[in-house]
């Protein structure tokens, strides 16, 4: 096995609230490989999007963070402003949720590429321009030349996501953070985007984190799933061992949630009963407790580690494991 | 100038006819031009360009600055315009570039809350986030994210101020304490006019709809010129 590209260690990020100390992520550690895709799953507001902006290095002002985030044996939280964002760009991109949003309105598509071709990579304006235009074909957009002088607005939902995806790629990054890149898209431009990275991270080899609180979305396009919860990871595995035989019970109520096509029309949908455990009062024992049907005792009192309890190559945290 | 023929009604000689000292309207009304748009051009355009520049730099970087500075605004605000005009022109003497400068500061704290509130809206944002996870410096952030922004809603505040300013002036003028005679601006003018409304009414109205044309010209042109160049779509 060769080296992760990224490694977390130990990472805790605490937001200052009125109401005391939010813990948004608790004690994660991940490895990602090049050419790997890692899977983050999770329900809103467990953690998925602090831990991104974590190892990006672009938490609120506020937070504290703890524990490193090593990208290529370099500390990102220790190195210094100017070196971190050379980093940025060619090293670590990230596409985000919200495609209305994640680009300027008042520049055209063109300039937003353009741009940072030039800041990170030098070319000039002729160079730049030929390069976003070959870039918009990879992703996929057509007539490329004629987009580049257009506004976000007048593309639709997935074009942008597409927009932005190239110029997460434009700097050629060694790993990119897709932050729920299909959220705010409808259903069959999902697949395409899915597809769309899947198929350039293969290409260029990138390692890939992807965000989501869909397991479906998940099940085909990762190598290594983790499942976090409450700031957390309560579940970690290989995408096919994981889907295969799913230990801890938090992960199996998030599949069973899920509708499934081959159900009779008007099958109870079963749902999580509950709300996740208010961050700012840590629980003494494990935080799925009070929503589990196994709990017990035990689970109330005890925070079940992370630990690959069988020796078989999935890490759970629970003492009662399905 | 045409002693003899004061206040006389308009005539070939005289396109708009002679004001009480005789002298040509049309001549003066032209000439008058200069002080009210240079003064109603340049005080916005002070109060733009330190407004603004403030109000982005509070509405982005927060903190202890933008206490500072939405305080100091706030203070400046809670002052009346009208007395801290007229108490430095009277301090510091009547000239266009004393008034100019009252204008221009006068100015600074709506600019500095229009760009604080859009720039505070705007770094919320994802593409602000998705510029720094790029490497952008906030120098770059600054210029090239925000700025196109935020001089969409300044811009169109600009015209506004433009044609605020021109009746503040008037205004001021009109109280004697504004640009200093003879030279006339159209504010003055119409402050001379006043005394003979009922004999030759014309001096008094005539400065007024030129006034009038102007600011409407202005909100007109600011208009058109958004809804060319707003690349959004529906605008503010």
């Amino acid at each position: 096995m060769s080296a992760p590209l990224l490694s977390v260690e130990g990472v805790s990020v605490t937001l200052p609230t009125p109401r005391g100390d939010l813990r948004a992520v608790d004690g994660v550690d991940l490895k990602v490989e090049a050419g790997r895709t890692l899977g983050i799953v999770g329900e809103s507001g467990c953690g998925k999007t602090m831990l991104s902006r974590a190892i990006l290095q672009l938490l609120p002002k506020r937070a504290r963070l703890e524990g490193r985030v090593m990208l290529d044996g370099r500390d990102l939280a220790s190195l210094p402003r100017a070196a971190l964002r050379k980093l940025r760009g060619p090293e670590l991109a990230v596409v985000f949720q919200d495609p209305m949003t994640s680009l300027n309105p008042v520049l055209t598509i063109g300039t937003q590429i353009v741009e940072t071709l030039q800041v990170h990579l030098g070319m000039a304006a002729a160079a730049a321009t030929k390069r976003a235009a070959e870039l918009l074909a990879e992703v996929g957009i057509p007539a490329p030349g004629q987009r580049l002088r257009q506004y976000p607005h007048q593309l639709s939902g997935g074009m942008r996501q597409r927009v932005a995806i190239a110029i997460a790629l434009s700097c050629e990054p060694r790993l990119l953070i897709a932050d729920e890149p299909t959220t705010a898209l409808d259903v069959t431009v999902q697949a395409q985007i899915l597809d769309l990275l899947a198929r350039e991270q293969q290409r260029r080899h990138m390692a890939m984190i992807l965000i989501t609180h869909d397991l479906g979305v998940v099940a085909g396009r990762t190598d290594e799933v983790a499942v976090m919860y409450a700031g957390r990871i309560v579940e970690r595995a290989p995408t096919r061992q994981l889907f295969a035989r799913m230990r801890m019970p938090y992960t199996e109520a998030l599949l069973a949630a899920i509708p499934k096509l081959d159900s009779a029309p008007h099958t109870p949908l079963p749902a999580i009963g509950g709300r996740p455990p208010d961050p700012t009062r840590p629980l003494a024992g494990c935080s799925f407790a009070p929503r589990c049907r196994y709990a017990d005792d035990r689970c109330r009192e005890a925070k079940p580690p992370l630990a690959d309890a069988e020796r078989a190559g999935t890490l759970y945290a629970c003492w009662h494991p399905l | 100038m045409d002693m003899l023929g004061r206040r006389a009604p308009p005539s070939a000689q005289h396109l708009l006819g002679t004001d009480q000292l005789g002298r040509d309207m049309l001549s003066r009304l032209i000439y008058g031009a200069r002080f009210s748009l240079t003064v109603g051009l340049l005080a916005p355009a002070i109060a733009i360009v330190i407004g603004g520049g403030l109000g982005m730099l509070a509405g982005y970087f927060r903190g202890r600055f933008e206490t500072l500075v939405v305080g100091g605004v706030d203070v400046l605000l809670a002052f009346p315009p009208l007395v801290l005009a007229l108490a430095v022109t009277a301090y510091l003497g009547q000239s266009i570039t004393n008034l100019t400068l009252v204008l221009g500061v006068l100015g600074i704290p709506a600019f500095t809350r229009v760009a604080r509130a859009v720039t505070l809206s705007l770094t919320e944002r994802e593409f602000v986030v998705a510029a720094r996870a790029l490497g952008a410096t906030h120098t770059r952030i600054l210029l090239r994210e925000l700025l196109p922004n935020v001089l969409l809603p300044l811009m169109a505040f600009f015209l506004l101020g433009v044609a605020v300013t021109i009746v503040v002036e008037s205004a001021l003028s009109f109280l004697g304490l504004g640009v200093p005679p003879p030279a006339p601006s159209w504010g003055s003018m119409i402050g001379e006019g006043r005394e003979s409304l009922d004999l030759a009414p014309w001096l008094a109205f005539l400065p007024a709809l030129v006034m009038f044309a102007t600011v409407l010209a202005f909100n007109v042109v600011g208009d058109t010129l958004r809804a060319l160049t707003d690349p959004r779509p529906g605008a503010l």
